[in-house]
């Protein structure tokens, strides 16, 4: 058994027999499931509606009888209509991009961000970070759960913490050298964007002492991997987590970089056809659907994640008996995950129509420009919109720009261009062109 | 008398110019004069035809944005100040010129500016008071 040293007592819990595994999740799923039915509407409702009670629950399969819930019941029932604990028991909020204009939101109670702490201090662990490392969280701190997660991981384990957030290339570069940082942890592609950086200084990793990169927050490929860990001269590591489950701290690679192991003594997870919703077998493609075990201030259950991917059972070599995923490489909805922001075209679309009341045809392009994703909106001109003064038209892209930045966070690049120029197939306009995997570097 | 010009939104990439100006010929339609106006990310064509609105329709059918203005054509002395003196007259009214181009040829020793203005009726106007003619848009046909 090949174990990363050390393993601080946080990590424990990854090495628990099947046996125990599921009965603490059994017990919990019980405890979670009555808390919910007691105190979410929604919740209650729809057991109801299905003939279900919480103590039904006889076994982890019997959580299949369960609706299912979905990203929409957040925004139906925004902002705290899913809470499951008076505000007196809540100590912090996140917040995360909805569907259309307004967000999403998320409570978390003291023991919550004790279960938060811990899981990421044992996905730190799982990626070789212990006491000792100075790590340089380059997550953004906010309303999105990347920063304040990797932030407290971090710092539980007893690692220094550089608490430098997202954002200004150069102030990251001269801190990763003069800190002696030993790991960061940033979106993937960020950190391809400092390398292309660094090497535009003539700075050089050999330097430097990083050693260990712990990415997330968007999905990335295993040539993205091999090109980082080429340039850099680092290992990187990939982690997994939604906002609406707990943040970052859901699932991580361990030594092996093979797969991701789920906490599943706080996230009950099961692989779903997502046009059905019935189970797939091991080791199958489908829909990951998460349950937060314990998770009391917004308790999930059965929470459509939309992303795909397949369960692997398989023990792993590093010795943890926490079961596996494979790397989430795309989604079974629309949602882009950019700069690690979820963004999804209706929200875009949404943020047009607030500017010209009947909606252009438009395309959301992504490109990658050194690291960096980037957004292209290109609105067809018509006839309504065209002015002849070229002030009038450059209004109007500001104003498609900022009631774009407005909605989604994130600045997006509105290029006007000529009607009909927008390739359509069969009538409809395809919304959005990835185009950040292109052309040579990831 | 007003002068009818037609504007086609045209993105800024190679080839975008060739376009339009392949269906007003294949209308039948001469240009008299034109200005290209561009910004980093697209471009403004505007245009005096002879068939302003068989131009446009021509110009949509083949798909493009096409916006009709009034603009005035005005004779300006050709000689120092000449210009001044037509800007002399309008701007203590507060009318501003949103933006002009040159005609391709002169009438005499006058130069012809198309001239597009906040207020073209009050421009117009005054222009006539102050003796600064106005072409109409048939003298302006005319003329070539």
């Amino acid at each position: 058994m090949t174990l990363t040293p050390p393993i601080p007592p946080e990590s424990y819990a990854d090495f628990l027999t099947p046996e125990e595994l599921r009965r603490i999740q059994l017990h919990r799923l019980r405890e979670i499931v009555t808390l919910a039915y007691d105190n979410v509407q929604l919740t209650r409702k729809r057991m109801t509606d299905r003939g279900v009670k919480p103590d039904h629950l006889k076994s982890l399969a019997d959580v299949r009888n369960l609706p299912f819930m979905e990203k929409n019941d957040l925004r139906d029932t925004y902002p705290y209509g899913l809470f499951a604990r008076p505000m007196k028991d809540i100590v912090r909020l996140h917040a995360s991009s909805g569907t259309t204009g307004k967000p999403i939101v998320v409570g978390y109670t003291r023991e919550d961000l004790a279960v938060w702490t811990n899981v990421m201090c044992r996905t730190m662990a799982a990626c070789g970070l212990h006491a000792g490392d100075v790590v340089q969280n380059a997550f953004g701190y906010g309303l999105f759960t990347g920063g304040l997660g990797a932030h407290y991981g971090a710092e539980g384990l007893g690692a220094t913490v550089i608490p430098i957030s997202g954002g200004n290339t150069e102030r990251q570069i001269l801190v990763m050298q003069d800190f002696g940082v030993t790991a960061i942890c940033s979106t993937p592609s960020y950190f391809v964007h400092l390398i292309e950086s660094i090497e535009k200084m003539d700075g050089s990793f050999g330097k430097m002492k990083l050693r260990t990169g712990v990415f997330g927050a968007e999905p990335w490929t295993e040539g993205m991997r091999a090109y980082i860990q080429d340039r850099a001269g680092i290992k990187a590591y990939d982690i997994y987590g939604l906002t609406e489950i707990i943040g970052p701290g859901v699932a991580t690679e361990c030594c092996r970089q093979s797969g991701l192991h789920v906490f599943e003594d706080h996230f009950l997870m099961e692989v779903v056809d997502p046009k059905t919703g019935a189970s797939v077998p091991d080791g199958e493609e489908g829909e990951l659907v998460l349950t937060t075990l314990s998770k009391r201030a917004t308790p999930m259950i059965r929470f459509r994640t939309h992303d795909i991917t397949a369960m692997v059972s398989a023990p792993c070599p590093c010795g943890r008996t926490l079961r596996r995923i494979l790397r989430v490489t795309h989604r079974s909805d629309d949602m882009m995950i950019i700069r690690g922001v979820n963004v999804f075209p209706s929200q875009i679309e949404s943020a047009l129509l607030k500017v010209e009341t009947s909606l252009p045809h438009y395309q959301i392009v992504l490109l990658r420009k050194e690291g960096l994703d980037q957004i292209e909106v290109q609105v067809e001109v018509t006839e309504e919109m065209f002015r002849d003064r070229i002030g009038a038209l450059e209004q109007l892209q500001r104003q498609f720009t900022s009631a774009i930045e407005h909605v989604i966070g994130l600045r997006a690049e509105v290029r006007l261009v000529e009607p009909q120029s927008i390739a359509r197939s069969q009538g409809k306009a395809k919304r959005v062109l990835d185009k950040r995997n292109e052309g040579g570097a990831p | 008398m007003k002068v009818k010009q037609l504007s086609v939104f045209l993105e800024n990439k190679p080839g975008r110019l060739g376009h339009p100006c392949e269906v007003l010929a294949a209308a039948g339609i001469n240009i008299l004069t034109l200005c290209l106006a561009d910004t980093e990310k697209f471009g403004l064509l505007r245009l005096i035809v002879d068939d302003p609105e068989k131009a446009r329709k021509a110009l949509e059918k083949a798909g493009c944005a096409v916006n009709v203005a009034d603009v005035l054509a005005i004779e300006v002395a050709d000689h120092p100040g000449g210009m001044e003196a037509v800007l002399a007259v309008l701007e203590p009214a507060g009318i501003n010129v949103d933006y002009m181009y040159a005609f391709t040829l002169k009438r005499g020793r006058n130069a012809i500016m198309i001239v597009r203005f906040s207020d073209t009726d009050k421009a117009m106007d005054l222009l006539k008071k102050n003796g600064i003619n106005v072409l109409k848009s048939v003298a302006l046909y005319e003329s070539t």
